[in-house]
C-alpha cells in the first residue's frame, strides 16, 4: 500500500464544491486504521465539472474520480485501496480503459497547465521534479545572454495572453532596449474578465512556473524589482504566492546573484487590488502599484519607457510568463509547432455558461469554436439549443451559433467582432436573451470606467439607458441606430481599452442578433423569456387548483378567483414580477 | 461612473467607539514607504471592517498622506467601504457566468428574506449583502461567498436556507 497515491484536487473551486471535507475525511480514514497510503494535495485539475476530484495512483496507474463526496471517498478507500478494486464507475479519467469524459481531454496539450493538477502548489521540490527552474538553470548554467533569451522567446510566437496578444519577445526587446538603474517587471494577475479563472487556476495550481518566468523575464530586460498585481478576490492565490515566494528565496532562486549569475539580484513582492477592472490596463495598474487612484494616462511614454516610479516596466500576464519557463526549455520551434501561423502555441480556455462540461481546458490555438464547446466540453447542458459564445468579456463580443466552425486564433477571433480576450468562453443557449446580455456588460462597463474621458463616462451610460429602456418595452424604433453612432463615437474617443471596446458587446450582438433587438423595441416581445417586462402572465385554467398562493402573494392584488376555483390574472394590474410564477406549486403559470 | 458607487458616511447616533491604537503597528510598518497609501488603507479595513473617520484622520497626520488623497482612493476602488459592515458579508457574484446562470435570483430572494438592498446591512449588524464581479468559480456558477466560504450551483432557496444556517449558529 505504501506506494498508493491519493492526491485531492483543492484549488478554489474544489473547495467550494467540498474538496476540503473530503481531503479531511480520507485523511481521518487513514489516520484510524493506520493505513500506508501517501495522501497529497494538488490544485485545480481542469475537470471543475466533476468536482470535488480524487486521483488514486497505484501500480497499475492512475484513476481520476469525480463528483466524490465524503461517503464515496469512504467507499474509494474500501474497495480501491483495502480490496485493490477500482470503483470503475466512478472514474472519470484514465488511461486503463474508455470513460464518457475521454473527449474533454485527449485533445488537449498542456503547456501552460503542464503542472496543474499534477503537483502541491504549495512545495517548491515537486515542481523541481518535474522540470521546475530547470530553464533558469540552464541559462545561468550555459551562459545564455540576454538577447539570445529574448531571441527565443520572439522565434516561438508566443504572443501576450492578456488580450492585446502583443509579441512578448519583442516587448521584452523594448524594455531590454532602455537603460536605466532600476527597471521593473510586472506581473498582470488582476483577471477582470467576470468569468474567466484561467489565471486564477494558474496561480493555485503552479505558482512556482510564474515566478520562474518572471525571473526569465528579469534576466532578460535586467529588472531589478518585480511586482505580481493579484486581484484581492483571490485569497488563496495570493496565499500560494507568498508561500511560493519565500521558497524560492530559500532556495536562491530570488535574491542576490542569482544562481550565481553576477549582478543578477532581483525580488517579488505583491500588491494586492482593490477592486477596480480598468486597474488590468497598464498604466492604470501602474497607478494603482503607486498608490494612487488607477486611472489610465496617454500613451507614449509607452511603459517600456517610463513605468512604474518612472523607469522602464515590462507587464506580463500570468499565463504568458506561465509559459516563459517552458519556452525556454524546451525550445521555442517545439513552442512553435502548435498553433496557426500568427497565433503559436497553446492558450488556456475557461468554459463557463450554459455547457455541459465547464472547466479549463488548453488546447492548440487553431481549433474550431465548434470543438471545443461540442467536443471537449460536451455541448449544451440539459441539450438546449446551441445560441451564441461570448468571447474577450467586457472588451468582447458574442460569437453566434452559425459561425462555430471559426477557428480560434487572434485574427480569425478578431474578424468576428469578439476578440480572444483573455480566454474566458461563456456559453449561452436559446434561453439567453443577447439584449440583457449586452446590457449586463455596458452595466459593467459604465460602472468601471475612470471616468476621465467623457465619451467612456457619459457615452456608456446613454448606452445603458437605451439598453435599459428596450428590455422594458419602452424601446423606440430609433435605438438601434443610436446605439450604433454612440458606440463608435465611444470607440473614437476614449483614452484607454476599457472605453475603446467597451460597445464591442451592444456591436455584436446587434450584427447577429438583430431581429432579437427588432422583436423587443417593435413586437416588445422577448423571444429567450429573459425580459421580465416583456412577459404576459397567464393561469392556465387545465392545471390551476385554485390554492390561491398566487393571489396571496401577488404584490398588486392582480389575480382574481376563489379558493379551489381557476384563477384569474387581470393584465392592466399586472407589474410582471414573475412572483405567482415562483410560487405556483402546479406549475399553472405560463409565461408568454 | 465610479461614483454611482459611493455611498457616503451615514452618522449614526451611537457611532461605536473607534480604538484607533489598533493602527499604530501598521502605520509604523507602512509610514515612508513609496506606495502606502492603498496597503494603509486594506490594512485599515482589515481591522476595523471598514474605515473610519477617526482612521483617516490618524493616517493622514502620522503618514503625511493628505486627507483629500486618501478620500480620493477609498472612493475610487470598490474594496473599500466607509460604513460598518455586518458580522458576516455575502458576496453574490454576479460576473457573466453566473448571470447567464440567474445570479439575480439569487440576490432577489436574499434581499427579501434579510429585508436590505444590495451593499446594505442588516438592522441587527449580523449581514452584509454586496455583489461582486467573479470570484474565479464560474464553472459552478451562480457562487456566492460568504466570509470565507465558497457556495456553488445555487437556486434562491438554497442561498436562504444557507443563512437561515447561519443564523441559528447565531442564536445558540
Ligand atoms: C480595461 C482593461 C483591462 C485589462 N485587464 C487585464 C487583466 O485583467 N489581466 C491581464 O493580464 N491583462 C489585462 N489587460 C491587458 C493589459 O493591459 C496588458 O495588455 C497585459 O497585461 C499585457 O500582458 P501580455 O502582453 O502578457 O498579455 C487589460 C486591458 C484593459 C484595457
Ligand atoms: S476610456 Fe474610460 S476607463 Fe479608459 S481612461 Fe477613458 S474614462 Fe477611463
Ligand atoms: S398558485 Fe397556481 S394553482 Fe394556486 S391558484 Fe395560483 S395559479 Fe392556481
Ligand atoms: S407577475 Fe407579479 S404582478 Fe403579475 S400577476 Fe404575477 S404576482 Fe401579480
Ligand atoms: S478542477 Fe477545480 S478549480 Fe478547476
Ligand atoms: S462569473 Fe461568477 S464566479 Fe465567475
Amino acid at each position: 500500500m505504501e506506494n498508493i497515491k491519493v492526491i485531492v484536487g483543492l484549488g478554489s473551486c474544489g473547495i467550494a464544491a467540498g474538496a476540503n471535507k473530503v481531503f479531511e475525511k480520507i485523511k481521518a480514514l487513514k489516520e484510524a486504521d493506520n493505513l500506508k497510503f501517501e495522501l497529497k494535495k494538488t490544485s485545480c485539475i481542469g475537470m471543475c465539472y466533476r468536482e470535488p476530484l480524487v486521483e488514486i495512483v497505484d501500480d497499475n496507474g492512475s484513476y481520476l474520480y469525480g463528483d466524490i463526496n465524503e461517503k464515496k471517498a469512504a467507499e474509494l478507500i474500501e474497495k480501491h485501496i483495502l480490496e485493490n478494486e477500482p470503483i470503475k464507475s466512478y472514474v472519470v479519467q484514465t488511461d486503463l480503459f474508455e470513460t464518457p469524459d475521454k473527449d474533454f481531454i485527449e485533445d488537449q496539450v498542456k503547456i501552460t497547465l503542464r503542472n496543474c493538477g499534477y503537483i502541491d502548489p504549495e512545495k517548491i521540490e515537486e515542481y523541481e521534479v518535474r522540470g521546475g527552474y530547470r530553464a533558469i538553470r540552464k541559462i545561468a548554467g550555459q551562459r545564455i545572454s540576454r538577447l539570445d533569451v529574448i531571441q527565443t522567446v520572439i522565434n516561438s510566437g508566443l504572443r501576450g495572453r492578456g488580450g492585446g496578444g502583443f509579441p512578448t519577445g519583442l516587448k521584452w526587446k523594448f524594455a531590454n532596449n532602455n537603460k536605466a538603474d532600476e527597471k521593473y517587471i510586472i506581473c498582470n494577475a488582476d483577471e477582470g474578465d467576470p468569468g474567466a479563472f484561467m489565471d486564477r487556476s494558474v496561480l493555485e495550481g503552479d505558482p512556482h512556473a510564474v515566478l520562474e518566468g518572471m525571473i526569465i523575464g528579469a534576466y532578460a530586460i535586467e529588472a531589478t524589482g518585480g511586482v505580481i498585481y493579484c486581484r484581492a478576490e483571490y485569497p488563496l492565490a495570493i496565499k500560494r504566492l507568498n508561500i511560493a515566494i519565500e521558497q524560492a528565496r530559500e532556495n536562491g532562486y530570488l535574491g542576490k546573484n542569482i544562481l550565481g549569475i553576477d549582478g543578477f539580484n532581483f525580488d517579488i513582492y505583491i500588491k494586492e487590488g482593490a477592486g477596480a477592472f480598468v486597474c488590468g490596463e497598464e498604466t492604470a495598474l501602474i497607478a494603482s502599484v503607486e498608490g494612487e487612484r488607477g486611472m489610465p494616462r496617454k500613451r507614449p511614454p509607452f511603459p517600456a519607457e517610463s513605468g512604474l516610479w518612472q523607469k522602464p516596466t515590462n507587464i506580463n500576464n500570468v499565463e504568458t510568463l506561465a509559459n516563459i519557463p517552458w519556452i525556454l526549455l524546451h525550445g521555442s520551434e517545439e513552442y512553435a509547432k502548435y498553433g496557426t501561423e500568427k497565433s503559436k502555441g497553446t492558450k488556456v480556455f475557461a468554459l463557463a455558461g450554459k455547457i455541459k462540461r465547464s472547466g479549463l481546458v488548453e488546447v492548440p490555438m487553431g481549433m474550431s469554436i465548434r470543438d471545443v464547446i461540442f467536443k471537449l466540453g460536451g455541448g449544451i447542458q440539459n441539450d438546449k439549443k446551441f445560441k451564441a459564445v461570448q468571447m474577450g468579456g467586457p472588451s468582447g463580443g458574442c460569437i453566434p451559433a452559425y459561425l462555430a466552425d471559426t477557428i480560434i486564433d487572434y485574427d480569425s477571433v478578431n474578424a468576428t467582432g469578439a476578440i480572444m480576450g483573455s480566454g474566458g468562453m461563456v456559453v449561452m443557449d436559446e434561453t439567453t436573451c443577447m439584449i440583457d446580455v449586452a446590457k449586463f456588460f455596458l452595466d459593467f462597463t459604465q460602472k468601471e470606467s475612470c471616468g476621465k474621458c467623457t465619451f467612456c463616462r457619459t457615452g456608456t451610460k446613454r448606452m445603458l439607458e437605451i439598453l435599459t429602456r428596450i428590455t422594458e418595452g419602452k424601446g423606440e424604433e430609433s435605438d438601434i441606430e443610436k446605439l450604433e453612432e454612440l458606440s463608435y463615437q465611444i470607440k473614437d474617443s476614449s483614452l484607454c481599452g476599457l472605453g475603446q471596446t467597451a460597445p464591442n458587446p451592444v456591436l455584436t450582438t446587434i450584427k447577429y442578433f438583430r431581429e432579437e433587438y427588432e422583436a423587443h423595441i417593435r413586437d416588445k416581445k422577448c423571444p429567450a423569456k429573459v425580459c421580465k417586462q416583456l412577459l404576459t402572465y397567464e393561469v392556465d385554467p387545465e392545471k390551476c387548483t385554485g390554492c390561491t398562493v398566487c393571489a396571496k402573494n401577488c404584490p398588486t392584488d392582480a389575480i382574481d378567483g376563489a379558493k379551489k376555483e381557476v384563477h384569474f390574472i387581470r393584465q392592466d394590474d399586472c407589474i410582471k414580477c414573475g412572483t405567482c410564477y415562483t410560487k405556483c406549486k402546479f406549475d399553472a403559470i405560463k409565461i408568454y | 461612473m465610479r461614483i454611482a458607487r459611493i455611498s457616503g458616511e451615514k452618522i449614526t447616533k451611537e457611532q461605536e467607539q473607534v480604538d484607533v491604537n489598533l493602527l499604530d503597528s501598521l502605520i509604523e510598518k507602512y509610514k515612508d514607504k513609496k506606495g502606502n497609501l492603498i496597503p494603509l488603507l486594506q490594512g485599515t479595513q482589515d481591522i476595523f471592517g471598514y474605515i473610519p473617520r477617526e482612521a483617516f484622520e490618524k493616517i493622514s497626520s502620522e503618514a503625511g498622506i493628505e486627507l483629500s488623497d486618501m478620500y480620493g482612493v477609498v472612493t475610487f476602488y470598490a474594496q473599500f467601504r466607509l460604513n460598518p459592515v455586518g458580522k458576516h458579508i455575502i458576496k453574490v457574484c454576479h460576473g457573466t457566468a453566473c448571470h447567464v446562470q440567474n445570479a439575480n435570483a439569487i440576490t432577489d430572494a436574499l434581499k427579501e428574506l434579510l429585508k436590505i438592498n444590495d451593499g446594505e446591512t442588516t438592522e441587527d449588524g449580523m449581514f452584509t449583502l454586496e455583489s461582486v464581479a467573479c470570484l474565479g468559480c464560474c464553472s459552478l456558477a451562480p457562487v456566492m461567498m460568504i466570509d470565507n466560504d465558497t457556495h456553488g450551483k445555487l437556486t434562491g432557496g438554497q442561498a436562504v436556507k444557507i443563512i437561515k444556517n447561519i443564523k441559528i449558529k447565531e442564536s445558540n
